[in-house]
């Protein structure tokens, strides 16, 4: 096991106590958290700078409120409940149709009104906010995925995952739901993490868990070589992040729409590690040679244009999209 | 300094004050460093048997002062109807006991209590020199040839005194030395002769007079030495061996010429020095030790505190260490827990009700707290209800535990009550509710993991070794503060996350 120690120093992994002292400590200042924390605030600051964000349908401060849900919904059909300061995914639920007396979540399930009510109760009382306090519920418009992604992902919405560094995007991973995930794109539920070339926006072999995968277990497409499409945007979108919100060390989540493009679905000021197992290698070459600068760069455009010549990779034999 | 490397000098001053003062007490005022040490204590009493002659009677004696190498900690005089009075000096003390008329035999005692002294202490002031002895013929020529001869054989103070108590008292003595040692036949004789000697040399000489500490001694010798300055210090010699040093166990008790009781009006029929020891606690002995050397850095103890209290500081003070593990486990080994100190405080409990029995009635308490709140899941509450009904629900079952296992005979269920339920209910709400989003599996792996934690803190809590220094050396608490900072900083790798990135470690399978 000690082996490892020697291996992993040298391939330039991130633990998670050099990430939280290095550079979570350093570069995300206490003041700038609750633009990301606070997953409204957040919205509207990506709002103001022109960054696409999924709408917001309403915000349920009160119990009250929790059961009049037909004012709440209007006409919505499918939606996203999320608690504003929920972390790690907890407390999100999907429901993707809507009929006479009942819901439908995204596995399909049925959800009473009353159980839809009880769970915004739940998130109101702060069961999933970060050190439990009183929180806010959103009601979000459901993304509907960019159907080029069809054949990389099961019952679920596939994100997009870039690390920003200090405004520069330094690494790139998608997710992908499986079966094992229940459609979730979260890589410890058993979801697929595949790393993207910064330049090219060509997607790398697959991980689950600690394995090497090259197909989708549920679809049995080729996982590599994919080129997800409007890249040149959603790189540029994540860097842009930096300006919004000011955090040194910053996770940009983004999911692509069918309709409306790449949407930015959060921000996150202590985004996990998963991503160097999806990618296959360590981020602090990555991060040193950003610190190596000696001019950083003004504009997000110069940035985004840095980082894909500096970390692209062009693997050879990529496949590409029409 | 740069405030990157501010945490180095902190973590090192605490570590090095709370290691100073840790050396402190356990060298200077002897507090032993582990628990039930046991050290020696005396009791030396003087019995002193008067005899009614004429007149008032006045008894005066000479009490131990300034005793190098042993304190005494405790004196008590017995003298029923004699007035008494102290002399107190630094090398002198000395116990007046006086009364009118006596009138019949009547007996005076003396005890003291000693205890031993890391420290050796100065046996009396710097003395001038003496003059040399008036002699007359053939004494004065004796003397001086001795003084010669002795003097072409040393090199020092110490060596000539050494030199001349070995002609003293050699088997076959030169002339020289024959003509003094004539009558020269009790070892206070043998003594007062080397004093003469020595102020041939114009070497200041003092007697030193004590006794030897043995186990037990009904009637203990007055062992007189001999102590030669040498310009700087006392040194002193056994004038009988020649044996340079104070020998073992020896308490000094007085100095000088006299005699340890000097009486008038009344008749000395009886002197009587009697030796017992005892075994005490070392930590007695050092408590007792601070107060005489009246130690500000000794009374950092929660030893000072009343009873009562210094139970709860001994708990309270066992946290950080109880913490610490948690740092440890968490930032080195990569363990996750519910909530973050919870594991201390079920830890604390189960120092009530001991580790088996606490697993177990932790066990039950959160199980049966988890069938309930799934059941409330279906009631819809709001959360802060649904969390205050859980907490109530925890408080009913231990009281029903307790009441059940009193009526079955098994005391455990009692200390039940020092359970921290708040605790409780928040671990029984978190595990339900990873339980439903992340399976069952996670979150009873949560929860064992939580387990043991908690057992592992209090495994370490529960020493008693540990719990021994927290009370005597609180300032133990700034090692561990040190150690937290210094893990603090500490950015390597987690052991979990050794295994959890192997993939990366190997070579050449990188994009």
């Amino acid at each position: 096991m000690f082996g490892n120690l020697v291996g992993m120093r040298r391939a330039g992994v991130l633990g998670l106590n050099c990430r939280n002292s290095e550079y979570t400590l350093k570069y995300n200042q206490r003041r700038f958290y609750p633009l990301v924390d606070d997953k409204v605030l957040c919205k509207r600051r990506l709002q103001e700078r022109g960054l696409a964000v999924p709408a917001l349908i309403a915000l349920v401060e009160f119990n009250r409120q929790a059961s009049h849900l037909d004012e709440l919904l209007g006409d919505h059909t499918e939606f996203v409940i999320k608690p504003a300061h929920g972390s790690g995914g907890n407390g999100i639920l999907v429901i993707s149709d809507r009929r006479a007396g009942y819901f439908v979540d995204s596995d399909s399930n049925l959800v009473l009104p009353e159980d839809l009510a009880h769970h915004l109760t739940n998130v109101i009382g702060g069961l999933y906010s970060l050190g439990g306090q009183p929180d806010v519920a959103m009601i979000e418009s459901l993304v509907h995925f960019d159907p080029l992604f069809a054949g990389l992902t099961y019952h679920g919405v596939p994100d997009i995952r870039l690390i920003v560094y200090r405004g520069y995007p330094v690494m790139a991973m998608t997710r992908l739901p499986t079966r094992m995930s229940h459609g979730k794109a979260n890589l410890h539920q058993g979801a697929i993490g595949a790393g993207i070339d910064l330049a090219s926006g060509a997607t790398f072999g697959g991980v689950s868990g600690n394995r090497l995968v090259s197909t989708h277990p549920d679809t049995g497409q080729p996982i590599a070589g994919f080129h997800v499409p409007h890249w040149s945007l959603i790189v540029s979108m994540a860097a842009q992040c930096y300006e919004a919100v000011e955090l040194g060390y910053l996770g940009v989540d983004i999911v692509l729409d069918r309709d409306l493009g790449p949407l930015i679905l959060e921000l996150n000021a202590r985004p996990g590690l998963n991503i160097q197992l999806a990618n296959r290698r360590g981020l602090r070459s990555n991060l040193d040679a950003v610190d190596a600068l000696e001019t950083h760069h003004e504009t997000p455009e110069e940035r985004v244009e840095w980082s894909r010549r500096t970390f692209g990779h062009h693997p050879a034999g990529s496949r590409h999209n029409p | 300094m740069t405030r990157n490397r501010q945490w180095i000098a902190l973590s090192l001053t605490l570590l090095l004050l709370g290691g100073l003062l840790m050396a402190y007490k356990a060298i200077w005022l002897g507090f032993p460093l582990m628990p039930d040490e046991s050290s020696e204590q005396w009791i030396v009493q003087a019995r002193l048997e008067l005899e009614p002659l004429e007149g008032p009677v006045r008894a005066d004696l000479l009490l131990p002062a300034r005793t190098s190498g042993f304190i005494v900690s405790a004196e008590n005089f017995i003298s029923r109807g004699f007035g008494l009075t102290l002399e107190d000096e630094l090398f002198r003390r000395e116990a007046n006991w006086a009364i009118r008329r006596l009138r019949e035999p009547k007996t005076l005692y003396y005890r003291a209590t000693v205890i031993p002294d890391t420290r050796e202490r100065r046996i009396a002031d710097t003395p001038g020199f003496p003059s040399p002895p008036v002699l007359e013929e053939p004494w004065a020529g004796a003397l001086e040839d001795l003084v010669a001869d002795v003097r072409a054989e040393s090199a020092d103070v110490e060596s000539f005194a050494a030199e001349v108590l070995d002609r003293l008292n050699s088997a076959s003595p030169d002339e020289n030395v024959s003509l003094f040692m004539a009558g020269a036949d009790s070892p206070l004789k043998r003594a007062h002769l080397a004093q003469t000697l020595l102020a041939g040399a114009r070497i200041p000489t003092l007697l030193v007079h004590g006794i030897t500490l043995q186990k037990d001694v009904q009637r203990a010798a007055l062992q007189t030495l001999l102590a030669v300055h040498n310009g700087d210090d006392w040194l002193l010699f056994d004038p009988q061996t020649g044996h340079q040093g104070r020998p073992p166990n020896f308490l000094i008790w007085y100095r000088g010429d006299g005699e340890l009781a000097t009486i008038t009006g009344a008749r000395l029929a009886n002197l009587q020095i009697s030796v017992k020891r005892r075994v005490v606690s070392s930590l007695d002995l050092a408590t007792q030790r601070t107060e005489l050397k009246d130690s500000m850095i000794g009374r950092i103890s929660v030893l000072q505190l009343p009873v009562q209290t210094q139970s709860v500081y001994e708990v309270l003070l066992l946290v950080p260490f109880g913490i610490l593990a948690i740092v440890i486990l968490r930032n080195f080994i990569g363990f996750s827990s519910f909530g973050t100190f919870a594991p201390v405080l079920i830890a604390l409990a189960f120092r009530e009700t001991e580790l088996f029995k606490g697993i177990l009635l932790f066990l039950l308490i959160v199980s049966l707290g988890l069938i309930f709140r799934f059941y409330m899941e279906r009631l819809r509450l709001l959360l802060v209800p649904r969390l205050a009904a859980v907490v109530t629900i925890v408080v009913l079952l231990m009281t029903a535990i307790s009441i059940v296992s009193d009526r079955i005979g098994v005391e455990t269920g009692l200390s039940v009550s020092l359970f921290p339920m708040v605790i409780i209910s928040m671990v029984i709400e978190r595990m339900s509710i990873v339980w439903e989003e992340r399976g069952a599996t996670t979150s009873i792996r949560e929860g064992i993991g939580t387990l043991a934690i908690a057992s592992l803190a209090y495994l370490i809590m529960s020493m008693d070794v540990l719990s021994y220094w927290v009370t005597v050396f609180p300032e133990a608490n700034l090692v561990v503060l040190g150690v937290i900072i210094a893990i603090g900083r500490y950015t390597g790798f987690r052991l979990s996350e050794l295994s959890r990135f192997r993939q990366l470690a190997k070579p050449g399978e990188g994009p």
